[in-house]
């Protein structure tokens, strides 16, 4: 049935069938013409660019910038050119060259001509070329020299901050730009994210300021002249959130013209970054860590009497102490006086394992994790075999070496109610990690570090109104054959104000003297304890800081005059 | 069709292709324009760039610093000490006057009350 009823429909409507087959014909052939006919077109029209769909941004790789936290430029670029020449089509080489070495003179002038006179097609003459020079290029109006765009790297604050932003070298480079790649510091952590071209427009904000870091400088600079050091180096943390304010290491370089790798004497090179990269024994400053693990552990109070004799042996080493101390005093006076042997003591009744695992806690045996590339490498040196003997040593900062950065972030974890603090060189800083000492420890070394600054070894730091605290050290270096008396490491790591404590700050120098007195002085006492009292009162006013009490009362009385 | 119908027809078309006309040139000006503006705002961006780079390179601590120094006989500028940084509360005055009033800044409560008239017009 079914059968029947299709091929009669198909009879009857023969033609028709046909019709519509030669209608569907047609509409394929107008499509395909139409296809054809465009592709020949396309084919026949010279290519241009759209117009209109062209963004306004440039093409070329852009490098983010850096700005401190108050969004000061730190770093920036700016449009420069690089010269070039395609030796075929210059005429008089001779011309050339001494024409290009009136313009620059730091390149050798036989260079530029055996350039010129070279085989190659195209060659490098100078990158980069600043407007000026570019203008004087154009002027001599030679052909077969050209300019290629490019940008440059500035670090518009200069030295101040030449060790946090590091240097940018060139990687790729090509006549329409070069792409620039971080070599050290900051710019080296964060190559990625400054050369990556979605975030490269939003600048990268530092935890720095540069007001506050210059002023570091400028007295950190003053010390070191005084006291004839070969380095120093200084650091401000915020304590609650382990953001670094201030961070500089001298000698320091320009990093505008960063200078090339240093051969000789490491002490001297520019480059080295002595807060984050510098590993150094940092003495007395550990006894503060010492007895606030005697505390936390419940070894000891702060009034439990340890017996200081002038030396303590151990197999066939001793251990001494660098002035006359009394025979025996309470835990706190280890700490003010800074005894050795009572430090070596207390670290036994903590123990080795115990001792340890706090110093584990606090980061010493990490990376410090600061955002510096050079950081990462700066791994504490500490004994291969640890014994009891280890132990005592370090117990009063000898035996193994940090960098200071370690130091205050150990400092800044006391001081933050006992809360592991992480460095960061970024706004905004890190989140705090564990609970490391407790709230009673960290109140009770507060006051210890107080008593210091009071009392203690570290009288010539007391700023008035600032209630600083801390700790001094003062660490011989390893010579030939054993310590150097004469070569020391003097540390000084500070809180301030104890009562609630905002700012670690630690000072660092390289074998100063102190040749003001009769006799040259060494120790920490005398050296890094003033630097820091004067950093202090240069920079507490510039972070809006008002003395606690009224400074003097000196000042009132001259104001009451005035009132009459 | 009548005669008037194929003339109206026949000025429509030249209407329209004049119109047509006017329209591509126009476009053609104005993408002269916009290529024009985009230049100019490429150059401005960069002096912009140039500009902001030379105002943190005028501003830097490091070289005001130097220049206060070598001025310093006209400037008679000295670092802040915190000697000179005080509470208001601090400050002494004669008795029998009310002397503070609340301010509402956090950390300094209470402010001398002024005692006289600012002094701006005594010249005239």
């Amino acid at each position: 049935m079914t059968d029947m009823a299709t091929s009669q429909g198909t009879r009857t409507r023969g033609w028709r069938g046909d019709w519509r087959v030669i209608l569907l014909m047609g509409g394929f052939c107008l499509c395909y013409v139409a296809v054809g006919l465009r592709m020949g077109l396309l084919a026949a029209t010279d290519p241009e660019e759209p117009k209109l769909a062209w963004s306004v941004t440039s093409d070329r790789p852009v490098r983010g910038e850096i700005i401190d936290r108050n969004g000061v430029l730190l770093a920036a670029n700016l449009p420069a050119w690089s010269l070039y020449a395609h030796p075929r089509e210059i005429k008089d080489p001779v011309a050339v060259a001494d024409d290009l070495d009136r313009i620059f003179p730091q390149i050798d002038r036989d260079v530029l001509l055996k350039k010129l006179t070279g085989k190659q097609r195209f060659v490098w003459l100078k990158r980069p070329v600043t407007p000026r020079e570019k203008q004087a290029v154009h002027d001599l109006g030679y052909p077969g020299l050209h300019f290629g765009n490019r940008e440059i790297r500035i670090y518009p604050t200069g030295r101040t901050t030449a060790h946090i932003v590091g240097g940018v070298k060139a990687k790729r480079e090509d006549v329409r730009f070069a792409e620039l790649a971080g070599s050290g510091g900051i710019e080296k952590h964060f190559d990625e994210r400054l050369r990556n071209p979605a975030e490269a427009h939003e600048p990268l904000q530092l935890s720095l300021d540069v007001s506050i870091q210059q002023a570091v400088r400028a007295e950190l600079a003053m010390g070191m002249e005084r006291l004839t050091a070969k380095g120093a180096t200084a650091i401000l943390m915020k304590v609650k959130t382990g953001e670094i304010v201030a961070m500089t290491s001298l000698p320091d370089f320009n990093p505008n013209e960063r200078p090339e790798l240093h051969r000789g004497d490491p002490a001297f090179n520019p480059r080295f970054n002595r807060a984050a990269q510098g590993r150094y024994e940092l003495g007395s400053t550990f006894k503060v860590l010492t007895m606030a693990m005697a505390l936390e552990t419940e070894v000891a109070h702060s009034q439990t009497i340890i017996k200081t004799p002038p030396s303590l042996r151990y197999g066939r080493h001793r251990i001494g102490e660098s002035h006359r101390m009394p025979p025996e005093m309470p835990l706190e006076d280890v700490v003010v006086k800074s005894s050795n042997v009572g430090s070596a003591r207390v670290a036994m009744m903590v123990g080795t394992r115990r001792f340890k695992s706090y110093l584990k806690k606090l980061g010493f045996f990490d990376p410090s994790g600061l955002e510096l590339s050079e950081a990462a490498k700066a791994k504490t040196l500490q004994p291969d075999y640890w014994t009891d003997l280890s132990t005592m040593t370090i117990s009063f900062g000898h035996g193994l070496a940090a960098s200071p950065i370690h130091l205050a972030s150990a400092y800044a974890t006391l001081a933050n109610d006992g809360v592991r603090v992480y460095p960061s060189l970024l706004a905004g800083g890190r989140d705090n990690g564990k609970r490391v000492f407790s709230t009673q420890t960290s109140r009770e070394m507060l006051r210890v570090m107080r008593e210091v600054v009071i009392r203690g070894t570290a009288k010539r730091a007391d700023v008035d109104g600032y209630e600083l605290g801390g700790k001094t050290g003062t660490a011989e270096k390893v010579g030939r054959g054993g310590y150097d008396k004469n070569r020391v490491v003097s540390t000084f790591a500070s809180v301030f104000p104890t009562s609630s404590p905002e700012y670690v700050l630690v000072v660092s120098l390289d074998e100063p003297t102190d040749r003001s007195g009769p006799r040259p002085v060494r120790g920490a006492g005398r050296t890094a304890v003033p630097v820091a009292g004067d950093i202090v009162r240069r920079i507490a006013p510039i972070l809006g800081m008002r003395p606690l009490k009224p400074s003097n009362d000196a000042t009132i009385a001259t104001l009451d005059v005035n009132s009459e | 069709m009548n005669r008037h119908g194929v003339i109206l027809l026949l000025l429509a078309i030249i209407a329209i292709a004049g119109w047509a006309y006017s329209i591509n040139y126009n476009t053609l000006t104005t993408l002269d324009r916009v290529s024009e503006l985009r230049s100019e705002i490429a150059t401005e961006r960069e002096t912009l760039q140039v500009l902001k780079v030379e105002w943190a390179y005028l501003n830097a601590p490091e070289r005001l610093e130097k220049l206060v120094r070598r001025h310093n006989r006209a400037l008679g500028l000295m670092p802040m000490t915190p000697e000179v940084l005080s509470h208001a509360a601090a400050v002494p005055f004669a008795e029998g006057q009310p002397q503070f009033v609340f301010s509402g800044i956090p950390g300094d409560p209470y402010i001398p009350v002024p005692r006289g008239r600012p002094a701006w017009r005594s010249n005239q």
